[in-house]
């Protein structure tokens, strides 16, 4: 990272600093002078895009919890509390509620343009691992942060939830009990959900700083997949990304903000403003939207166990996706068949997604069973077997032939660029 | 390779199907028909009178059984809300009377309600409620109008978010007090005595006579509540159950997100700098950018 830095301290100040402690030659080496392929495109915008929203949901958490009050008597109205008479109280809670959306929106965007792009693959197995265990602690958090408010879905969520782990031979009861911390969901199951609400953000802020640190080493993947060879394939970080990356967040927060300001309760559920009551069960229990296809997974499985050890085991094979996927080509682009199959794969998560809104039974029992296979298949057997069966388009040689064939080049006669020094 | 496209369009219509699939398990929710509302869109406002009216309704009506636990008597003349002056409020609030104390002699005494106080409960707890109610809760009126939504289905929950779509709650309250028969579908029998609601959420009919009558909502416990010209409004507005019903669910909906107002106007203006923003943004990357293939 700081190898990359162009940095020569001037001032006396900076020297000193330099000698001791060289964390302006690091900043500057990761995230100003950092060698960025110049062919990025839009989606790769994600990375920055979540990074924005985890700092957002940290700061807006942090006031919040000035005002929450984490007791099963209190904390349903120490919402309203917030609601109604803390200044911009409303504002804090709705962003905060809502950031919680956006950060899987723009996760689940970032993990696909890994998925299509094959950022994965080696050398990015350890940048993939690292992506993969901030989205297992990010939904973590958001279960718990859920859990808060204690209205209705949020009491029914946890035990449904905690209810799983149950289903584990032997311990599973053991492991309940411990996680309740009593023998059902109450005071003290909330206050150590909120303990860990607050705490797992930063786990997830340190893990990302592992995360950028494992692909400033190997360099980032780009949409052809090919490493960069000479200078003429990247451009430093900043400003080109920089600005970029802010245009983009700025157009995500127009979204944000819609809705935020607008619709703020459209991602939430209206049974969640009444106060969670152990002796009445909601009609349906339905998790965050987020959760849906994980959910839905769960509930396909006949067998409890069988349903848990699914849900995880879905989350669980993208650790070793880097192995199951045989195919020397890495970016979706020059993989005719491979592009057909991961728009299949898209369109089957989102199905997931829904199915696991609808009541188990009926029909949707048969479709999630068969969306839960074809899942698990497209990382066993369809990825695994394209690597063999399929034909790669000829991949170019470097980014900047296949820039320069795109068609995309710079006009002729351009002028010279005053910010290059 | 032809198995394969095969596969694929097998594939697609498994999707295809996963998508049309309500039809299939809908059931027969009761369908919520939208009103209009002077507070909805990216302009919604609350009209004031309207406000006003909603809370001589919840006063004289319903707050015999059901309470506003959470609004306090100062918000009656909050900017957003109804707008009493701080003197009608006060003026209001002295005609409740609150619980406090200890006093010096440790008794707890009864005074009247101050501007700080919130409004008291009709029942001291949920036993208390069920007990005088038929074993029937009448919950709490604070949060209903965002606690409760008819089902939406696919694809209209998916428009819902780019017409801002979020009065399910009204539009349901409308539609409940508006929605009592005059009598109870003769299937349920006649030793039913109860009463019946088509738009009802929170029950079912479960008679086996009524297994084929497609009746949506079910048996509620709350008496038809609004009748004509139970409520004096003295500004001219008709006295009907319609004009009851519309002006109480308003009223609900500024109880349940008092800052409804702040909220949209406090929006407006971050989508004009945003968009302001995004655009002079787009145009300086252009500009960085000129000179580099990508």
């Amino acid at each position: 990272m700081a190898g990359h830095s162009n940095y020569v301290p001037q001032s006396a100040a900076a020297k000193w600093l330099e000698s001791r402690l060289p964390v302006i030659s690091l900043v500057r080496g990761s995230f100003v002078d950092f060698p960025t392929p110049k062919n990025l495109n839009y989606w790769w915008t994600f990375g920055g895009i979540l990074f924005f929203v985890l700092i957002a949901q940290i700061i807006t958490g942090i006031v919040l919890v000035m005002h929450y009050t984490p007791n099963t008597g209190l904390a349903f109205d120490s919402v309203e509390h917030i609601m109604r008479d803390v200044n911009f109280g409303w504002m804090l809670r709705y962003l905060h509620s809502n950031g919680a959306s956006m950060f899987f929106i723009a996760v689940y965007i970032h993990i696909f343009r890994g998925l299509y792009y094959g950022s994965y693959k080696a050398p990015r197995e350890i940048s993939w691992i690292l992506g993969v265990i901030i989205f297992l602690i990010m939904m973590g958090t958001a279960f718990m942060g859920y859990v808060l408010p204690w209205g209705q879905m949020s009491f029914w969520g946890a035990t449904v939830i905690t209810n799983l782990f149950s289903a584990i031979p032997l311990v599973g009861d053991a492991i309940r009990t411990w996680l309740w911390g009593g023998f059902a969901v109450d005071n003290p199951t909330l206050n150590r959900f909120f303990s860990l609400h607050y705490l797992l953000p930063f786990m997830i802020f340190g893990v990302v700083i592992l995360h950028v640190w494992a692909f400033h080493t190997t360099g980032n993947n780009n949409p052809t997949g090919v490493q960069p060879k000479t200078k003429q394939d990247t451009i430093p970080f900043h400003p080109y990304y920089t600005v970029k990356d802010f245009f983009a967040i700025v157009v995500f927060m127009i979204a944000f903000a819609w809705f935020a300001f607008y619709v703020p309760n459209y991602m939430g559920h209206p049974d969640n403003y009444i106060e969670a009551n152990p002796l009445v069960t909601p009609a349906h229990i339905v998790p965050e939207w987020y959760f849906l296809p994980f959910y839905a997974i769960l509930r396909a499985i006949p067998d409890k166990l069988g349903g848990v050890a699914a849900m995880f085991g879905a989350i669980a094979i993208l650790f070793v996706l880097p192995w199951l996927d045989t195919s020397k080509v890495r970016s979706g682009t020059y993989r005719p068949l491979f592009k057909q199959f991961f728009w299949i794969f898209a369109l089957n998560a989102v199905a997931l997604g829904y199915l696991g809104a609808m009541p188990a039974e009926g029909t949707y029992v048969l479709l999630a069973r068969i969306c839960t296979a074809y899942y698990f298949a497209h990382f066993l057997i369809i990825l695994p077997m394209l690597g063999f069966f399929e034909k790669p388009r000829p991949v170019p040689t470097s980014i900047s032939e296949a820039v320069l064939k795109s068609g995309s080049g710079k006009p002729a006669g351009a002028a010279a660029a005053p910010e290059t020094k | 390779m032809s198995t394969m496209i095969k596969m694929v369009r097998s594939l697609a219509a498994v999707a295809a199907l996963a998508t049309a699939a309500p039809a299939l398990a809908a059931g027969d929710a009761p369908h919520i028909e939208r009103e209009q509302w002077s507070f909805s869109g990216p302009f919604g406002f609350f009209d004031r009178g309207q406000l006003q009216r909603g809370f001589k309704v919840y006063r004289e009506v319903c707050s015999s059984c059901h309470g506003l636990r959470q609004v306090a008597f100062r918000n009656l003349a909050d900017d957003g809300g109804p707008s009493f002056t701080e003197d009608q409020a006060k003026q209001i609030a002295s005609e409740y009377t609150v619980m406090d104390g200890p006093n010096e002699d440790g008794d707890m005494y009864e005074r009247p309600a101050i501007l700080a106080d919130k409004f008291p409960s009709p029942f001291p707890n949920e036993q208390a409620a069920r007990a005088s109610n038929g074993g029937a809760y009448p919950p709490d009126f604070s949060l209903l109008a965002k606690a409760r939504a008819g089902h939406r289905g696919f694809p209209w929950f998916v428009f819902d978010a780019f017409t801002q779509y979020q009065e399910q709650g009204p539009d349901y309250i409308y539609a409940l007090l508006t929605s009592y028969p005059e009598e109870a579908p003769a299937c349920m029998g006649d030793d039913f005595d109860g009463y019946y609601n088509p738009k009802f959420l929170g029950g079912s009919v479960t008679a086996e006579e009524c297994a084929h009558e497609h009746l949506t909502g079910g048996p509620i416990g709350m008496a038809p509540p609004l009748s004509e010209e139970i409520v004096e409004y003295t500004d001219g507005t008709p006295m009907t159950v319609e004009q009851y019903a519309h002006d109480v669910a308003a009223f609900m909906m500024w109880a349940a997100e008092p800052h409804l107002e702040e909220r949209k106007k406090i929006g407006f203006r971050v989508m004009v700098f945003l968009i302001f923003f995004a655009g002079l943004l787009y145009f300086t990357k252009k500009k960085l950018w000129r000179n580099v293939d990508h």
